[in-house]
């Protein structure tokens, strides 16, 4: 339903484009939890932010279903895809109820009123996060655990078929990472709407996603962790040799020296 | 959005208004009977006649000046927070207030200096609004081209703090080359003044700021969506630029008219939206834009009942009741809130 075609993705400048990466060929299946992995700096948000219409490519392009991004409104877009973001949010008075209902505004009228349909879907995706017992709390309040499933729970009251994440366990501990993208895959099971996540947490990605998209120096590969472990993808996404990939375990470890 | 507020503390404002209104009209150097005032403002004509024209030619159009010029400054302070997601921002920052006070200032002070142009000195009652807006409009040309070229809010909120030096500076050097009259007139103009409109000006007054105020209802939708920061909202529908571009349209012509009939009115426009928050502690517009619109008349006839410091011939300049009234509203509540919002 996503698909990249001879995508390459970067900044333009007037003194030449800044490319980050070039020929990425992948095509992306509904229903599917999948990582983008890579090394720090190597391009995965600006990747995300091509995909989702943030940013422009500087050549190739990005299909959904079949249609060019940029042939979509924005509303139009909207509905399509959701965004979940590592952005600070501005200070309001916002509860999570009000947070979470933004997430219908493509689909509310030209005053933002909610009908009873969206108030279902709000409380639907409320559920889904198990969040609703925060229904009325300060969304500044929250611990950064509660306010990624906050922001997740907005982004499934869009209502599209694609989410994509941008490194949503970045400030979480190793239990609330792991809540997260099990939270990710149960959705994915639930709902059959595809889950694109960059992340860090490589190791837990790797166990749990369906797909990964492994970023490199020179090449983007897709896959099953499987498939890219059997072409000994892993092996060369860190410079150093502190850190090493176990084949057996399909995990990364500490090289004993 | 949701959550809609209980209609009880509305209806408590509105009340306040009216109650202000009347002791606002009925408060002058001319005292008058209550009764009277009454009678004459329901359209009684067995009074004595110098009543009449006090009331209706000057207390009830100065009424009315100040609830446009408070609830006007107030709606284009909210606009501006929320756009800029800084509580500090309000009509003063775009440099728009600065610009129409350049309008003005090139209007009294530069005729010396341009008197091939200007031969007259005298200032009607309308050239010195038109001097005034046309100084708006071209901080706001100047604002809305730069705001296109940067993509940044911050820097748009910076590219007009810039703006509003530039025209204080031109205004220093106006000053410099200008004889003491023309400068206390200028001054004069700068204590801000909600009296002196005719009901001519008043109805331009009023139609122009109709627009606006009924042009920032449609752009609810766009603020509440501002709250979460740009990418969120353009990722929920929203188109940004149209959205930028009216709502810096509509708190120029705010901040611009208001400047031109009142003059520069200080904190009004940063003070009002934060009172309106605690209030009714919610950052939906829905909720607010009609809380600061009642809060912001509220607020302005105090400081003008205040200014004609009742039951005496004198009258304080608004702008300095005002800076009075607001810096220690943003001070208590800097230090009771510990926080404020968006």
């Amino acid at each position: 339903m996503l698909q990249t075609e001879d995508l390459t993705i970067g900044y333009a400048q007037k003194k030449g484009d800044k490319i980050v990466l070039s020929k990425i060929n992948i095509a992306i299946e509904s229903g599917k939890l999948i990582s983008v992995l890579g090394k720090n700096g190597i391009g995965k948000s600006t990747l995300l932010r091509t995909l989702s219409n943030v940013q422009k490519p500087i050549s190739g392009d990005v299909y959904f279903e079949e249609k060019s991004l940029h042939s979509y409104s924005e509303n139009a877009l909207s509905k399509k895809l959701s965004l979940v973001l590592t952005e600070r949010l501005p200070e309001s008075q916002l509860t999570v109820f009000e947070l979470i209902a933004l997430g219908r505004q493509p689909y509310t009228n030209w005053i933002d009123s909610l009908s009873a349909g969206d108030i279902e879907k709000i409380n639907a995706a409320m559920r889904q996060t198990e969040i609703t017992h925060l229904k009325n709390a300060l969304f500044y309040e929250l611990s950064d655990g509660q306010l990624q499933r906050v922001l997740i729970a907005r982004a499934l009251a869009q209502d599209t078929a694609v989410i994509i994440l941008d490194e949503p366990t970045a400030h979480l501990d190793m239990h609330q990472t792991i809540n997260i993208f099990v939270l990710l895959q149960k959705l994915v099971k639930e709902t059959n709407k595809t889950i694109i996540i960059s992340s860090h947490e490589i190791n837990l990605a790797l166990k749990l996603s369906d797909q990964i998209i492994l970023m490199t120096e020179n090449k983007v590969q897709f896959g099953t962790t499987a498939a890219l472990i059997s072409q000994s993808a892993f092996d060369t996404i860190f410079p150093d040799t502190l850190l090493q990939f176990d084949k057996t375990i399909e995990q990364f470890v500490i090289k004993n020296s | 959005m949701l959550k809609p507020a209980s209609k009880k503390p509305f209806l408590l404002l509105f009340l306040l208004l009216m109650f202000l209104c009347l002791l606002n009209i009925s408060l002058g150097s001319v005292p008058i009977p209550f009764q009277e005032i009454l009678n004459i403002l329901t359209g009684g004509i067995d009074t004595k006649e110098s009543w009449q024209t006090i009331i209706l030619n000057f207390r009830l159009p100065k009424a009315i000046t100040a609830i446009l010029v408070g609830s006007g400054l107030s709606v284009a302070g909210l606009l501006m927070q929320t756009f800029f997601r800084n509580p500090l921002a309000g009509p003063f920052v775009l440099g728009i207030s600065s610009g129409a006070s350049f309008g003005v200032a090139l209007f009294i002070l530069g005729s010396s200096l341009f008197s091939g142009f200007l031969i007259t000195n005298s200032i009607s009652n309308w050239s010195l609004p038109m001097a005034s807006s046309f100084g708006a409009f071209l901080v706001l040309s100047a604002v809305v081209i730069a705001a296109n070229k940067v993509k940044n809010t911050m820097s748009i909120l910076i590219i007009g703090l810039m703006f509003g030096s530039l025209t204080a500076a031109l205004i220093s050097i106006l000053s410099y080359f200008s004889e003491a009259s023309q400068i206390q007139q200028f001054l004069f103009w700068s204590f801000g003044s909600l009296g002196n409109l005719s009901w001519n000006e008043l109805f331009i007054f009023i139609a122009v700021y109709s627009i606006a105020i009924l042009a920032s209802i449609g752009v609810i939708k766009p603020l509440n969506s501002l709250l979460l920061g740009e990418n969120y909202a353009k990722s929920a529908g929203i188109n940004i630029k149209k959205s930028r571009n009216i709502i810096l349209l509509i708190t120029s012509v705010l901040t611009g008219v208001i400047t031109a009939f009142a003059g520069p009115i200080a904190f009004i426009g940063l003070a009002v939206p934060h009172i309106a928050r605690i209030i009714f502690s919610t950052a939906n517009h829905k909720t607010l834009i009609p809380a600061v619109l009642l809060l912001g008349a509220i607020v302005m006839l105090i400081c003008d009942t205040i200014s004609q410091l009742p039951a005496s011939e004198f009258t304080l300049p608004i702008n300095a009741i005002t800076s009075l009234f607001g810096a220690p509203v943003v001070i208590w509540l800097l230090i009771r809130k510990k926080q404020l919002f968006v």
